[in-house]
């Protein structure tokens, strides 16, 4: 039995995204800018893309601007804002908790002169709104924060991030990185008061390569890429069509049902945690019931380095990822896990499960079913 | 500009009546090197030299990169080659053979001319004295030092007359398979795959073992060594890859015998199932990367432990190495990078807090036989689970 549960490294594509990124790439191949027929017709893709995605959003058309994905996305918002606000301020915020597409711009910016406020996070992974408004200065010109946690599932508070932000200092931009979250939560940038929102096409069984940033018309942000003045001269380089038409047609698919898929992996991710709550010396990190997502759950194993035991599952067909990629002569900890406070013996530890829409209850049985067999067998063997 | 390349070997030369074979068996590798270079070659030995001579157009620095890693080579000389059409004639080429290789005419020189065909109207003594005048002439910022000369200008006047003065160094050694073939130990370390590098430098071909354990050791720590076998590959040509799966073997051994003698048991029971197969693939030697002193697996004590289970003679080229020569050399063969990428192999999984650094044989020997009910039937099926990669 293979059992995919890495949903939050890349999803499965849905075979009509794939069969209408064919159909682009092998008949309707033009370059969007060409002025003859094959172009036009290949332009008619970003309108439908654009109209699409607006539409899910709430949002303007003139507002999506098509990235290679969530990195790149991050590093428009960041640097693109840092580029086009530093007369203003060059103080930004974010969290401890952030992925590397938003830590690693921020240190780049660090380096650069900027200075960076980090939120701290409670044992569940969610800032506290009181912490961020005592970080806002008048020279506070971006604060970042993501939608939902890739490691943890955690959601934090967007909506009141938002409010909050617009009522201490009305000139500073806020950005979403809500990669893990589009497609699972009906995300609405302008309600929230959110001027920038990064997603991600792979996440969502689209394709790699695509994505978008929602910026919000009259944020100023500066482009970080030259050239031919595609896309307003925001994201010079002929569009990806098939990529971006790809990312459209799953984004609909995502949406057609998606209170019934969220609500039925809800009750999956739910029996995968209360079937491993039996094991003993296990811990859930991140938030239980609605207030985390629905497809991630992250499990510290005492005793048991996760790559073994990612390994063990791998060999029952089962994949996962490593909570923390982590090698005995190079250690990388996870800042998200250190910063929920998860201890040192059990940072090493730590694996994620990711379901999706594709995900079975009875994948999920025979997942906790191969987690009871290995672990006991694994802890037999340890490192002393 | 050049067209063919002079093939120099340093130690083949010194061979007596199977010189030959030495030769033979260096040419095969040159024309196996070439195979993979854009253009067609011919591979000649004459006159007891070898030629490569370019049959089409060819990409030169690919050829020279390809050449630089034939084992046997231990210089390349890229060449012209003239028809004699009069001395006059040849001495203008020269003067442009000159420009061209040398855009810098601030340098000193030296002309050496050989006759292999003896009736060309001039000796060598002349010739060398004519040509190096007219260069003189021609770029009077040259001057001639026939001691330490920067240029040594080579005028061979055989079937053609053939021009050369760079010599770009090659690796040495001996041309591989004209040594036999021995069985390398070859982890996803440093030193192993410098270790094979070394031997198969005399002459020898290598086949490798690695040894996995699943789950504990990853499928890219195992695609790890094979991009090592690889990079050896290059020099050694095709490498023989047998994956051992050890988990079992290693398992069993943590639930019956002391933790610190774990690794100790664990390494002689590799050598073991290593020499298995060299003895059945032929294999005359084992090849590790041992250094004496490395880790607690490497003390004198524990090398005269892994040592006693085999009869074939192992080959540790590394044992009085230091770590940095060792890097010097990873880093030269291309190795390092590859090696540096942390994966953790099936040496470090259980390895205990403080192995033992001086075991003593007797109760190892003794521990061992706590494993008797069962090992040998883990050894066999990991014999017979040998999965060979053919790594070129």
């Amino acid at each position: 039995m293979e059992v995919y549960l890495d949903n939050s490294a890349t999803t499965r594509c849905f075979d009509e995204v794939a069969q209408l990124m064919y159909k682009i790439m092998c008949e309707d191949y033009g370059n969007p800018s060409s002025m003859h027929h094959k172009g036009v017709e290949a332009e008619q893709y970003l309108r439908y893309a654009k109209e699409t995605l607006a539409k899910l959003l709430k949002v303007n058309e003139k507002e999506i601007l098509f990235t290679s994905g969530g990195t790149e996305s991050d590093n428009i918002a960041l640097i693109g804002t840092a580029m086009a606000n530093h007369r203003r301020g060059r103080h930004l915020i974010t969290t401890r908790i952030e992925h590397p597409a938003i830590l690693q711009p921020m240190a780049y910016l660090e380096n650069q002169g900027f200075k960076v406020t980090y939120l701290p996070v409670d044992h569940e992974g969610r800032i506290s709104l009181s912490d961020l408004e005592q970080a806002i200065r008048p020279d506070t010109i971006l604060v970042s924060i993501m939608h939902t946690n890739n490691e943890i599932g955690t959601v934090e508070p967007i909506a009141e991030a938002g409010a909050l932000i617009k009522r201490v200092n009305p000139q500073t931009l806020f950005h979403v990185d809500a990669v893990q979250g589009f497609g699972k939560f009906r995300i609405y940038p302008s309600k929230m008061q959110v001027d920038m929102l990064s997603v991600s096409g792979h996440k969502i069984h689209g394709p790699k390569g695509a994505g978008f940033l929602y910026i919000r018309e009259g944020a100023k942000v500066s482009p970080i890429i030259y050239g031919g003045g595609q896309q307003k001269g925001m994201r010079s380089g002929t569009e990806n069509v098939p990529g971006i038409a790809g990312l459209a047609k799953a984004a609909e698919l995502v949406y057609e049902n998606l209170d019934e898929d969220m609500d039925r992996m809800y009750g999956l991710r739910e029996v995968l945690i209360q079937g491993v709550e039996n094991i003993e010396g296990i811990r859930v990190n991140g938030c239980p019931g609605r207030q985390g997502a629905a497809h991630i759950v992250s499990l510290s194993v005492r005793g048991i380095r996760s790559e073994v035991l990612l390994h063990a599952l791998e060999e029952k067909g089962i994949y996962v990822s490593a909570g923390s990629a982590c090698a005995s002569n190079k250690p990388q900890t996870s800042a998200t896990l250190k910063a929920i406070g998860v201890g040192k013996d059990l940072l090493d530890s730590t694996i994620r499960f990711s379901i999706s829409v594709f995900t079975t209850a009875e994948e999920i049985r025979y997942t906790i079913q191969a987690l009871e067999e290995t672990i006991p067998m694994l802890r037999r063997y340890v490192r002393h | 500009m050049f067209t063919a390349f002079l093939i120099k070997y340093a130690e083949i030369g010194v061979k007596g009546k199977n010189r030959y074979l030495f030769e033979n068996a260096l040419v095969q590798q040159i024309k196996y090197a070439l195979k993979k270079c854009e253009g067609e070659f011919a591979v000649r030995k004459t006159d007891g030299r070898i030629y490569v001579d370019a049959v089409s157009e060819f990409d030169y620095d690919e050829t020279v990169l390809a050449l630089a890693k034939v084992f046997g080579i231990s210089g390349i000389c890229p060449m012209v080659y003239v028809e004699d059409e009069g001395f006059e004639k040849l001495g203008v080429t020269i003067v442009e053979y000159i420009d061209r290789v040398y855009p810098d005419k601030n340098k000193s020189f030296k002309v050496a001319a050989r006759r292999a065909r003896k009736n060309y109207p001039l000796n060598s003594m002349e010739m060398n004295m004519e040509l190096g005048g007219m260069i003189l002439e021609a770029y009077p910022q040259m001057r001639v030092d026939v001691h330490k000369p920067d240029i040594m200008l080579n005028v061979e006047v055989r079937d053609k007359i053939y021009i050369y003065s760079e010599i770009i160094p090659g690796p040495g050694g001996m041309p591989v398979g004209t040594g036999g073939k021995a069985m390398l130990l070859l982890s996803g370390g440093i030193d192993s795959p410098v270790a094979g590098w070394m031997i198969a430098k005399r002459g020898v071909k290598i086949d490798a073992v690695y040894f996995h354990a699943p789950p504990y050791t990853s499928e890219r720590a195992k695609q790890k060594v094979v991009d090592l076998a690889k990079k050896v590959a290059a020099y050694t040509g095709p490498i023989y890859l047998h994956v051992i799966n050890f988990t079992d073997i290693q398992l069993y051994i943590y639930d019956k015998c002391p933790h610190d003698e774990l690794t100790i048991i664990m390494r002689r029971y590799m050598m073991r199932i290593a020499e298995r197969i060299a003895k059945e693939t032929d294999c005359l030697g084992l090849i590790t990367g041992e250094s004496i002193g490395q880790v607690a697996s490497q003390t004198m004590h524990s090398l005269m432990a892994t040592n006693e289970v085999c009869e074939l003679p192992v080959y540790r080229p590394l044992i009085g190495f230091d770590k940095m020569e060792i890097v010097e050399i990873s880093e030269k063969i291309d190795t390092y990078e590859t090696s540096i990428q942390p994966f953790e192999d099936c040496c470090t999984i259980f390895v205990a807090k403080h192995p033992v650094t001086k075991p003593n044989l007797n109760i190892i020997r003794k521990h061992e036989h706590h494993l008797d009910g069962k090992i040998e039937e883990l050894v066999q099926t990991a014999l017979d689970t040998d999965e060979v990669i053919i790594v070129r």
